[in-house]
């Protein structure tokens, strides 16, 4: 049960807010506010997501910047509670195609018709987009959704390649097409977060894919939906988690524990792997997963720091790609905390390189490489020679690092979990629909100690 | 720095001041008002919609009411909606223009649209004008009985709105049995968690006067309810509810639980958190007294916690983290091989690193601790300090826990050597720690630590450790007495009275062991401790100094006494306060780590509290009053003897809020008043200061009582197969004595398992001549009393032994006639411990 329902700006500014139950001070956003952007004096530590002021109880999710927040006095589940504001983030997001500020304040009103149906005296009636699809009459307005960012994971597709059509995501459930016919499409997306720790000699320490099956359908008429997933696909690992020695076979996926929305039947699951369900409207999860059976990392990064002298020192970086040619990363960022004493640092980049930029942050004294993409099978290098205003007394590889690296690598997924095939019940010949069945693979924490 | 206060709400630059646009609108709103023009609903939407943007930002637009009641005469729904969000927002600051909304709110409220009534009445609901409620009672009644179940959802929570303003009105109407008419068999599921929760609400609260309504709350955990609503399809969140509600469900047998956990089984695999952690709550409680079901129950949801924890928002993903790193608390051996899944992530925020943290310390055993331990080695050169340092204080504990001694010390070394100050600061307070656990390191961690120049050491806790240990090993520091001469010379410059304090115990003992070279500065000291402003210093300085007048051998044996090794270091949360939070798993109280009395008021405990009094319910009906209920919860905070939940125990038995049973038929003290004793000794020091124990206890702070050495195991003692003991005489002896021996035990797998049973642990007990005057508690907390006699003389051992099934460790705590002989006696009762399960 909540007391609150807001959404602030970055700047702290409402944008909508809803009080249910009044039980909660009228300042609550401002308190709520101040106490986020100053939790710690010194600005380092992020507040969390549930902490309590004088006995109200301040949940708050970040969406794209902003903040969706609930209070209550009452001692609530907290997962609920974060769990719901997510939701709402996502509900709005279907009816406004694009969630963001300038989106949630053209579309206000629809927002509170929303609010008002999911949440009554505090207490959560549905999330479903299909069923506040009959008590929401507002029509949303749409914001161009080419300059802003939009929410989600499966965002990542309106970068880069061009066969992804974009906009699609960003397509609210609700508005029709300017030709006035609804577009019949489903897209399937299937999104990896992997996170590796290299140790210092350049094996692996730990590593996991976090995986999500996400769905988002513009089907009339809610037609039946298989969904086939490798066949040799196994689930759960008997003893230790982390079992390296096991010499996975070829193709085996193994997968540690999945979950499913409350939509998917798993009737045929332990048969043939095939998920069936009837999609409800708008973005949802079909199934997350988790696996921490060994796989390739798709980059090796190695790191190589030498005194150079009296207060210098030079750092090379090099980045391997090891996956095939055809596919191409993008947006990648390298990233090393260099020695506090760190003063000036000047780079030396590849001849030839192109679409690479070089920073050293002075304030936090880190280097920073960014690359905009990287083709499989490439190795790309940088040579950054560093200044200190002090002598180190330690080893500079104690004072440095680790290294850590963000990029986004389309069609390429780390797991190889497949979806084989993705099955719509007929409803005549002539229906067929767009399927779009999509691979992302993203780097969670990729780091690499030094 | 504080933001500055923003006492007026004042606008952004980039919104609207107010006043003149709201003038403006007013009129605009005034001239569409009566036109029938078409178009018009177009321009009053755009109208209405700046008037909510304003409404939002915080401008006061209320004195548009009139205009805006008067524009909501319309068919357009859209409109009615704002028009609606308007009046509710404002109705309150003003009731009299309040009311012309009444008549168009009940108009809509017939509407042939179920939506249009639907809205109605929830607006009408909503005005929360106390004057109104007379015009609620029609429409609600109505709205119950509609063949729409859109308009009984609403109606259903419209009635807990009425109930909010006015609960006489609503409980008259008898509201509440229609809910729960409706509640058993309205055809839709949202209607029927909607009168769940609203009568949850409302008999909560009238169950402090009614007696009706108390049972009647009790009847919602009544099998058949439970039965019924477990049976019903609900959306993920009234799943939530429902479950919540299970958790209170108290099954008749174990094949009842085993039928509800097949039940609700696939729910771990559910995408929503909250409904996972919900049928984890009901897992874990309903397996509370079956101890290997209940650890089957751990391995079962790791794996779900585990995923839900990767998957989703890092806001969900702490939320689940918080209950896995409760549940890892309580059960670390369970989650020791999964220790790689604590590992911290660069990115990740420090309140979740701090987290992990905590879990891989927990975690630590034989076969991991030096994958742990170099990982944590990592985080110690980690950017972020805060996190370093509690990555080092991780080491220590792990260390303190006693496996692989060896290498850790080695590392804590190693950090000592890293020449980064926060990291020295850390290692020394830690260095300090483990001497005092393993005094046999101290020749290498010495070595090391007289390579410090004091000069670098600025924290006073890491200086007060630094001082410590000079002033203990100074015969093995070559530099003690002259690096503390040089600390007192600069007394005036020490700010920290801590520190100070610390300098003058050190240069006492240095004192003792160097006397020569430390005389000068023992002197210095004592004058400037003597001098100071600081009360505590300056007692302890005059102390050393009239007792070193009085006589030097005593001096040095209150200073230098011979030192046991710290066993156990204290834990900061008491076992209480860490079940109170484990019963109200999936709640708050998790995350803050406090049970929700600490940090909620009593009228906003909610559901959550629903146990504590439910307990007192079926006891009888005096639980009706509130002060009885206050009053226990107090008693089981200060409660020293009850380390269980409490809520089983009250349900258990009769008012003394004490489980405990006492083995023998003819003992029928119950040990209630044992407990009370104590309490009344403890709570009341004077009365204590005349007792033989308080001399007793000066004598141990001058070293007098202790033995030189502990006395060397003599296995000869022998125990009387037939000690008798009634239960007064362990009753006065417990409270007399002082504890000669406090140690933790490790108890084997097999005597985990076989607690299930804790008679078995009595008899097996008894067979090694140790005999059971009571016991208590449930899984995971055992609690047993036992004595024993010597064979020869009538000298007797007390013990108090509390098994945890949850972390596999026994505490004991032996009291003796006779203490030299207690270490004797605690080697055979850990040797008859060990064997308990063991066939």
């Amino acid at each position: 049960m909540i007391s609150q329902f807001f959404v602030l700006s970055q700047r702290g500014d409402n944008i909508v807010f809803r009080d249910y139950r009044g039980e909660v001070v009228k300042g609550s956003a401002e308190i709520f506010f101040r106490k986020v952007k100053f939790w710690k004096e010194d600005g380092q530590e992020e507040a969390p997501p549930v902490f309590n002021v004088d006995g109200v109880n301040y949940f708050h999710v970040k969406v794209v910047g902003l903040l969706f927040v609930a209070t209550t006095r009452v001692n609530v589940s907290p997962s609920l509670v974060l769990e719901l504001l997510q939701r709402v983030a996502r509900v709005i997001k279907d009816y406004l195609g694009v969630l963001s500020e300038d989106s949630l304040r053209k579309n206000f009103v629809l927002v509170y018709e929303l609010l008002d149906e999911v949440i009554d005296f505090g207490y959560v009636q549905t999330t479903s987009t299909e069923v506040l699809k009959s008590y929401v009459f507002n029509e949303p307005i749409v914001v161009d959704a080419a300059r802003l960012q939009p929410l989600g994971p499966a965002a990542i597709f309106m970068q880069g390649t061009k066969r992804m059509p974009g906009t699609a995501v960003t397509k609210s459930v609700v508005a029709n097409e300017p030709g006035g016919r609804k577009r019949e499409e489903i897209f399937v997306d299937i999104i990896e977060k992997i996170s590796v720790t290299f140790s210092s000699s350049g094996y692996i320490l730990t590593s996991e894919i976090d995986g999500t099956i996400q769905m988002k359908s513009f089907l009339t008429g809610n037609p039946e939906i298989r969904l086939a997933l490798n066949e040799d696909l196994s689930i759960g690992r008997g003893g230790s988690v982390y079992d390296y020695r096991s010499s996975s076979g070829a193709g085996v996926v193994i997968l540690d524990d999945c979950n499913f929305h409350e939509s998917v039947r798993l009737d045929s699951f332990d048969m043939d792997r095939t998920l069936a369900l009837v999609p409800p409207d708008g973005e949802f999860p079909v199934m997350n997963y988790r696996m921490t059976q060994e796989f390739k990392p798709p980059f090796r990064i190695s790191c190589l720091i030498e005194e150079a002298g009296h207060l210098k020192a030079e750092v090379i970086l090099k980045v391997h790609a090891e996956f095939p040619s055809n596919i191409t990363a993008n947006t990648i960022v390298v990233q090393m905390p260099l020695p506090k004493y760190t003063a000036r640092a000047s780079f030396e980049l590849e001849p030839g390189a192109i679409g690479q930029r070089t920073d050293f942050k002075e304030v936090n004294k880190k280097l920073e490489w960014g690359l905009k993409k990287i083709v499989g099978g490439s190795e790309h290098s940088l040579r950054a020679k560093l200044t200190f205003s002090q002598e180190s007394h330690a080893n500079i590889t104690k004072e440095a690092g680790p290294v850590s690296m963000t990029f986004t690598i389309p069609m390429y997924n780390a797991s190889r979990l497949q979806v084989k095939y993705l099955q719509i019940a007929k409803k005549s010949s002539s229906y067929n629909p767009y399927r779009w069945v999509r691979y992302v693979t993203q780097a969670n924490s990729y780091v690499a100690r030094i | 720095m504080a933001p500055p206060a923003q006492s007026q709400r004042s606008p952004s630059p980039s919104q609207p001041s107010g006043k003149s646009e709201v003038s403006d609108l007013k009129l605009q709103l005034r001239q569409l008002a009566g036109s029938r023009a078409p178009g018009v609903d177009d321009s009053k939407r755009e109208l209405f919609k700046k008037v909510i943007s304003y409404m939002t930002v915080g401008i006061d637009v209320s004195s548009l009411f009139g205009e805006m009641v008067m524009c909501s005469a319309t068919s357009d729904i859209v409109l009615k909606k704002m028009c609606y969000l308007y009046v509710g927002n404002y109705a309150k600051v003003n009731p009299d223009l309040a009311l012309l909304t009444i008549n168009f709110l009940q108009r809509d409220c017939n509407d042939e649209d179920p939506m249009i009534r639907g809205l109605a009445l929830r607006s009408l609901c909503s005005l929360r004008v106390a004057n109104f409620v007379e015009y609620l009672v029609g429409p609600l009644g109505s709205g119950l009985k509609d063949s729409n179940s859109y308009v009984r959802m609403v109606a259903v929570i419209g009635v807990l709105k009425l109930y909010h303003i006015s609960a006489s009105t609503c409980v008259d109407a008898d509201f509440p049995s229609i809910l729960k008419h409706l509640m058993l068999n309205d055809s839709d599921t949202q209607v029927v968690a909607n009168c769940l929760s609203a009568l949850q609400e409302i008999w909560s609260a009238e169950a402090s006067t009614s007696e009706e309504a108390s049972r009647e709350r009790e009847a919602l955990i009544s099998k058949p309810v439970i039965y019924y609503l477990l049976n019903r399809e609900f959306s993920e969140w009234a799943q939530c509810l429902v479950l919540e509600l299970v958790t209170k469900y108290v099954p008749s047998d174990s094949s009842e639980i085993f039928d509800i956990m097949n039940l609700l089984e696939d729910r771990l695999q559910h995408a929503n958190g909250a409904v996972v952690l919900a049928t984890i709550k009901v897992f874990l409680h309903l397996t509370l007294s079956m101890t290997d079901v209940h650890q089957q129950v751990y391995e079962r949801i790791k794996a779900p916690l585990l995923t839900l924890v990767s998957s989703g928002s890092p806001e969900q993903s702490y939320a689940v983290l918080s209950h896995l790193h409760l549940l890892v608390m309580r059960a670390p051996y369970i989650f020791s091989s999964d220790y790689k899944h604590f590992y911290c992530q660069y990115n990740e925020p420090s309140y979740v690193k701090r987290l992990k943290l905590e879990m891989l310390t927990a975690v630590a055993n034989e076969s991991n601790t030096y994958e742990i331990v170099t990982e944590l080695c990592e985080y110690a050169a980690n950017v972020d300090i805060p996190i370093a340092r509690e990555s080092i204080r991780a080491v220590g504990k792990i260390a303190l826990q006693q496996y692989d001694v060896n290498a850790i010390v080695d590392r804590l070394l190693q950090f000592l050597e890293m020449e980064k100050d926060y990291v020295t600061a850390e290692a020394l307070v830690l260095v300090k720690d483990l001497l005092r656990k393993y005094p046999q390191w101290s020749h290498d961690c010495i070595a090391v630590v007289g390579n410090i120049s004091s000069k670098n050491v600025q924290e006073p806790k890491a200086k007060a450790a630094l001082i410590w240990m000079l002033g203990e090993y100074s015969q093995d520091m070559q530099d003690a007495p002259y690096i503390l001469e040089s600390l007192v010379e600069n007394w005036d410059e020490e700010h920290s009275a801590e520190v100070r304090l610390h300098l003058l115990t050190a240069v006492m003992k240095c004192f003792f062991k160097r006397p020569p070279e430390t005389q000068n500065a023992l002197g210095t000291a004592l004058a400037a401790g003597i001098a100071d402003f600081h009360q505590d210093v300056h007692d302890r300085a005059l102390f050393y100094y009239r007792i070193l007048q009085y006589n030097v051998s005593v001096a040095e044996r209150v200073v230098n006494p011979p030192k046991q090794a710290v066993s156990v270091f204290a834990d900061t949360q008491s076992s209480e306060i860490k079940d109170r939070i484990f019963d109200e798993f999936n709640s708050l109280s998790v995350v803050y780590q406090k049970p929700s009395y600490m940090f909620t008021d009593k009228e906003h405990r909610g559901p959550f509290e629903f146990s504590d009094e439910l307990g007192n319910l079926s006891i009888g009906g005096e639980a009706a009053d509130n002060v009885v209920s206050a009053q226990r919860v107090e008693e089981n905070d200060k409660d020293l003897l009850l380390t269980t939940s409490e809520k089983e125990e009250t349900r258990g038995s009769s008012n003394n809020g004490s489980a405990y049973t006492a083995p023998y038929d003819g003992s029928s003290t119950s040990v209630f008043a044992l407990q009370t004793h104590i309490e009344s000794a403890i709570s009341n020091p004077t009365a204590a200061d005349h007792s033989p124990q308080a001399s007793l206890a000066i004598d141990d702070l001058l070293g007098l009582g202790l033995p030189a050495a502990p006395a060397p195991p003599s296995p000869q003692l022998k125990l009387n197969t037939t000690a008798a003991l009634d239960p007064s005489t362990f009753q006065h002896k417990w409270r007399q004595l002082p504890v000669a021996l406090s140690q933790e035990y490790s108890v084997s797998p097999q005597g985990v398992a076989a607690l299930t049973a804790p008679q078995a642990l009595l008899r097996h007990m008894q067979s090694h001549s140790i005999h059971c005057i009571a016991s208590g508690g449930q899984s995971p907390n055992f609690k047993f009393f036992f004595f024993a006699q010597k064979a020869e003389e009538a000298s007797n051992y007390l013990v108090e032994c509390i098994i945890s099934t949850s972390s596999a460790k026994a505490q004991i705590k032996i009291k003796a006639d006779d203490q030299s002989t207690s270490q004797a006696f605690s080697t055979l009762f850990q040797s008859a411990l060990s064997k308990f399960g063991i066939p």
